[in-house]
């Protein structure tokens, strides 16, 4: 048994915050938090290397009794699961970065709230146990509703409150499926759940309901998307890279590991609804986005949209459109972290998140505006950028799978390209000439090594995306097969019925 | 039947019954300033008492009035944790009042062999005796403070409430015994079996439940509760929150259980009644709370809802679900009411919930160790009460109990909202002046352990699940 590098990947950070709890000083705090998360970037990449693109199963597994009575402790990762590992460990060194001057008070208690954090999310992509894996997702909330609640802006309580019962309400309802499946299959463990996927069609409808409802909510889908605009404005510029860049992942990955090999029947049955939900979703949301005076809320609508888009591949259950789905969802991790870090740079100088008051940054901050320009473009899913490929495979997957439903979700990338660039005109372009932005100084060092590297990412995915698929490719046929057998056993009495009637 | 071999198997009772004499009489000879020196002999005492239970083999004494058994054991050890650190706290708390008397140890003790007494009595006999005598130490309890006059109404509506609920469970009783021609539970459970059930057993069942409702102050027989909580010193009201509370569900679970299990499904429709309503009004009315203790009560009103569902799921499981659900709940709620001592200002205790106002500013290590001890009462993982509140659905899910599950689930999402106000004031609003410093060692203590216990149950839960499995089976013969 080599090292178990799931473990280390998910608790080192809580060691972080012991040590930040030992040494609570301002600058020793964010020293150590920094320290903590790039030791865990490191090791996960550590962990990408170990990890064998060809075989399509968990990998890395490590297996400790816990519950006991079939609900252990176990962790592994497969090609959907590990690259959202990465990600996570990948983000949280540039939150802690960004987080580096903004925030003066409480600094220690914010490090360990983060680091807290990082352990819960990358938990929960690692965990492969039902129980286990609940507890991380909702053991997230408490550092979450601290950081929106004690560093965030005016109406942080609301906010605060607003995201954590959202997402609870919905998540105690997946307790309780996660509870009936244990007496029913007598183990909550992910991979033996998965290799046997023999749920009652009645119960699978609503097993999925159950779980649609936890994951819905943290995706978000329209209509239960409102608690995102709120949290994200209200929330430090960290944490609105957090939420947009990881937590709202967690949906997306829910429905790939549990909905849709678990439950195949069921959604088969509900796609037609999450299909028209994620339609409402790209369209409407796209419309609002178009409406908005606040930057971070502009976003925050913008991500509803894209994560539309996920939804949509996702449930096209073809290679096209899963995958599409899994790359729109790394890429808007990256992208939509760096949008609001954008933010956060103009925020800090100015302090307020209004469009109306900006205009002409191009003029005194050139290396903002290009490296801005770049991630709006992303945001639009301009070719050459990451954004493209995950649009651009979802909706190709929706159109193999239903041509109307790619055609409308294509009206939202027009509208994307409407809400994005009308905001980049309004802060970018123009003449300068409020006088608050007179003086207005360009990226600092900090916030070039902040933004450069994803700048590079984005450019890079976008152009060269293997490795992603390399990843993703084995484990996303395995998933779509498993689920093609399981609905083809479901079908097959019938058909056996239907023609033996037709015989006779 | 040998009289040596019956005392021998309530020892632990023996113990506390001569101990309280002897302390009583020592109080009485030396005079109030012996009042700490007793306290702590009464903490002696229930330790000692705990260390025989432990010892204590299966036994049955008394033509089977009286059981030992895994079960009675497990709730005497939650009992005897629970009245110990109650006493602690109290020796602090009336010490800081000038208040110290040595009655108030007495009376937890006996209190405390009530209900020792209350979960291991396997006759409603036997049931009734221990009942009152805990409860009557109790109204003497909550009135302790008699100078003051919420605490002197508290013990008066208590008492007042106690004995109308008495009364119900007594006509129960004998309701019961008319038609079935015993009081002893494994004759009435052969009887009923054989049978069926009468409609007179049936009315003394509500009669039972209902007084048995009212002791765990379950809804709608909770009105009581939050008047006696606020009004009781600090201290008593953390031993009616937890030693309480846990005799009495215990006895509740044995005298349902026990005595009918044939007639499952005629009590489990009133439990899960009272079970759902416990919950949303548990839920529902704590928000509006200003008084901390008075939301403690509401909480605790709420938890019991909780706890009752693990009886109306009337399995080994269900059992074990109330079992770990009480044993957290006692190790949380005594940390609560810990912090709560420590909420002082100026020298002067402080009740209100906008006092906690900013205290993340001014103190905090006492509001983390608050807000997890609140978050873990609302059962996040991975804070201990999620472990309670697991085990609780885990059983009520197998029973097939899914609506009450579902309601239970979302009452608790209301019960959440209550937490994390508390949460967010201390976390989230502009600081209040600051609370005073220094505590005493009890408390500190008590609250390191509290806090201890919450944050990492779930990293090694199994002891607490063997054992409380263990205790489950022995009541299910």
């Amino acid at each position: 048994m080599s090292l178990p590098i799931l473990s280390l990947c998910t608790f080192v950070p809580l060691l972080g915050a012991l040590a930040i709890l030992l040494m609570p000083k301002a600058e020793n705090a964010r020293w150590i938090a920094l320290g903590t998360t790039g030791i865990v970037f490191a090791l996960s990449l550590v962990m990408w290397s170990q990890f064998d693109n060809a075989n399509p199963g968990f990998q890395l597994v490590e297996k400790m009794n816990w519950l006991g009575g079939g609900i252990s402790y176990h962790m592994g990762v497969d090609g959907i699961s590990m690259l959202f590992v990465v990600l996570t460990a990948g983000l949280m060194p540039f939150c802690i970065l960004a987080s580096w001057e903004t925030i003066e008070t409480r600094v220690a208690e914010y490090m360990i709230a983060f680091l807290v954090l990082e352990t819960m999310m990358i938990g929960v992509f690692c965990a492969l146990d039902l129980v286990l894996f609940y507890v991380l997702f909702e053991a997230g909330l408490i550092p979450m509703f601290l950081i929106i609640g004690v560093w965030g802006g005016k109406r942080r309580v609301y906010a605060s409150f607003k995201f954590f019962l959202y997402t609870f309400i919905g998540s105690v309802l997946m307790l309780l499926a996660i509870m009936s499946m244990y007496w029913f299959t007598g183990t909550t463990d992910i991979v033996a759940l998965l290799d046997n996927p023999n749920f009652p069609p009645q119960m699978q409808t609503w097993l999925w309901l159950a779980f649609f409802a936890s994951f819905a909510v943290k995706m978000p889908m329209w209509p239960v998307h409102t608690w995102l605009p709120d949290a994200h404005v209200e929330a430090p510029t960290a944490g609105s890279v957090i939420l947009a860049g990881i937590l709202l992942k967690m949906g997306g990955y829910g429905f790939l590991r549990f909905s849709l090999p678990m439950f195949p029947v069921a959604t088969e049955m509900f796609a037609p609804l999450v299909f028209s939900m994620s339609i409402i979703a790209i369209i409407y949301t796209s419309l609002v986005a178009l409406a908005q005076e606040d930057m971070k809320k502009l976003i925050a609508y913008s991500s509803v949209a894209h994560m539309g888009f996920v939804t949509m591949g996702i449930f096209t259950l073809n290679h096209q459109g899963v995958e599409g789905g899994i790359f729109q969802m790394l890429s808007h991790g990256v992208v939509s972290g760096a949008l609001f870090l954008c933010v956060g740079v103009v925020y800090d100088r100015i302090h307020t998140r209004e469009i109306a008051a900006y205009g002409g940054l191009v003029n005194r901050m050139p290396l903002y505006a290009a490296c801005f320009m770049v991630f709006t473009m992303a945001n639009v899913g301009l070719p050459g950028t990451s954004g493209f490929i995950g649009e651009f495979l979802t909706m190709l997957g929706a159109y193999v799978h239903n041509s109307w439903i790619a055609i409308f979700a294509a009206t939202g990338v027009i509208l994307s390209a409407a809400y994005a660039l009308f905001l980049y005109r309004r802060i970018i372009f123009g003449a300068l000439v409020k006088p608050s932005l007179k003086t207005i100084q360009d990226l600092t060092p900090r916030e070039v090594i902040l933004l450069a590297p994803l700048v590079i990412i984005t450019i890079g995915l976008g152009i060269y995306p293997k490795p992603v698929f390399d990843v993703t490719t084995p484990a996303v046929a395995k998933l779509i097969n498993d689920n093609k057998a399981a609905l083809a056993l479901h079908h097959a009495p019938k058909v056996a019925i239907v023609q033996k009637e037709a015989a006779q | 039947m040998n009289l040596c071999a019956d005392l021998m198997t309530m020892l632990p009772e023996l113990i506390l019954a001569v101990g309280a004499m002897a302390l009583l009489l020592a109080g009485a000879i030396g005079g109030e300033k012996t009042a700490p020196l007793i306290s702590w002999g009464a903490i002696l005492l229930l330790l000692a008492a705990g260390v025989a239970s432990v010892m204590g083999q299966d036994a049955t004494a008394f033509h089977n009035a009286f059981v030992s058994d895994g079960f009675s054991r497990f709730a005497k050890l939650l009992i005897l944790g629970g009245a110990a650190l109650s006493i602690l706290l109290a020796e602090e708390y009336f010490a800081r009042l000038n208040l110290s008397r040595f009655e108030l140890p007495v009376l937890m003790v006996i209190a405390s062999l009530g209900m020792m007494l209350m979960v291991s009595s396997s006759s409603f006999l036997a049931l009734y005796m221990g009942l009152e005598l805990q409860s009557l130490a109790l109204y003497v309890l909550a009135s302790f403070n008699r100078d003051n006059l919420r605490s002197t109404e508290a013990g008066l509506k208590y008492f007042v409430l106690g004995a109308l609920s008495s009364g119900m469970l007594l006509y129960g009783i004998s309701l019961i015994y008319g038609f079935t021609g015993s009081i002893e539970f494994n004759a009435i459970a052969s009887v009923t079996t054989a049978d069926g059930a009468g409609l007179g057993v049936i009315f003394g069942i509500v009669f039972l439940i209902a007084g048995l409702a009212f002791k765990v102050s379950a809804v709608p027989f909770h009105m009581w509760t939050p008047d006696v909580y606020e009004g009781a010193p600090t201290p008593v009201t953390a031993y009616f929150a937890t030693a309480a509370k846990v005799a009495a569900l215990c006895l509740f679970l044995r005298a349902i259980l026990t005595p009918f299990p044939d007639l499952i499904h005629q009590w489990r429709q009133i439990i899960i009644f009272i079970s759902v309503l416990s919950m949303a009004l548990g839920a529902i009315a704590a928000i509006g709370q200003t008084n901390i203790k008075r939301l403690m009560a509401y909480s605790s009103i709420g938890h019991m809802g909780y706890a009752l569902l693990g009886l109306a799921a009337g399995t080994t499981l269900g059992v074990r679900g109330v079992l770990i659900y009480l044993a957290v709940y006692v190790a949380t709620n005594i940390g609560v009411f810990a912090c709560i001592q420590a909420m002082r200002r100026g020298g002067k205790a402080v009740e209100d919930i906008s006092d906690l106002s900013g205290l993340a500013r001014t103190d905090l290590k006492l509001a983390v160790l608050f807000a997890m001890l609140f978050l873990s009462l609302a059962g996040l993982p991975p804070l201990a009460g999620f472990v309670g509140k697991f085990y609780i659905f885990l059983a009520a899910i197998q029973a097939g109990l899914i609506w009450p599950s579902v309601i239970g689930v979302l009452a608790s999402t209301i019960g959440l909202v209550y937490y994390l106000r508390l949460t967010a004031i201390m976390f989230f609003n502009e600081p209040a002046p600051a609370l005073d410093k220094g505590r005493a060692f009890g408390s500190t203590a008590i609250m390191l352990v509290s806090g201890a216990v919450t944050l990492v149950l779930l990293v090694a839960p199994s002891p607490l699940i063997n054992a409380a499995d263990a205790a489950a089976r022995s009541l299910f013969p």
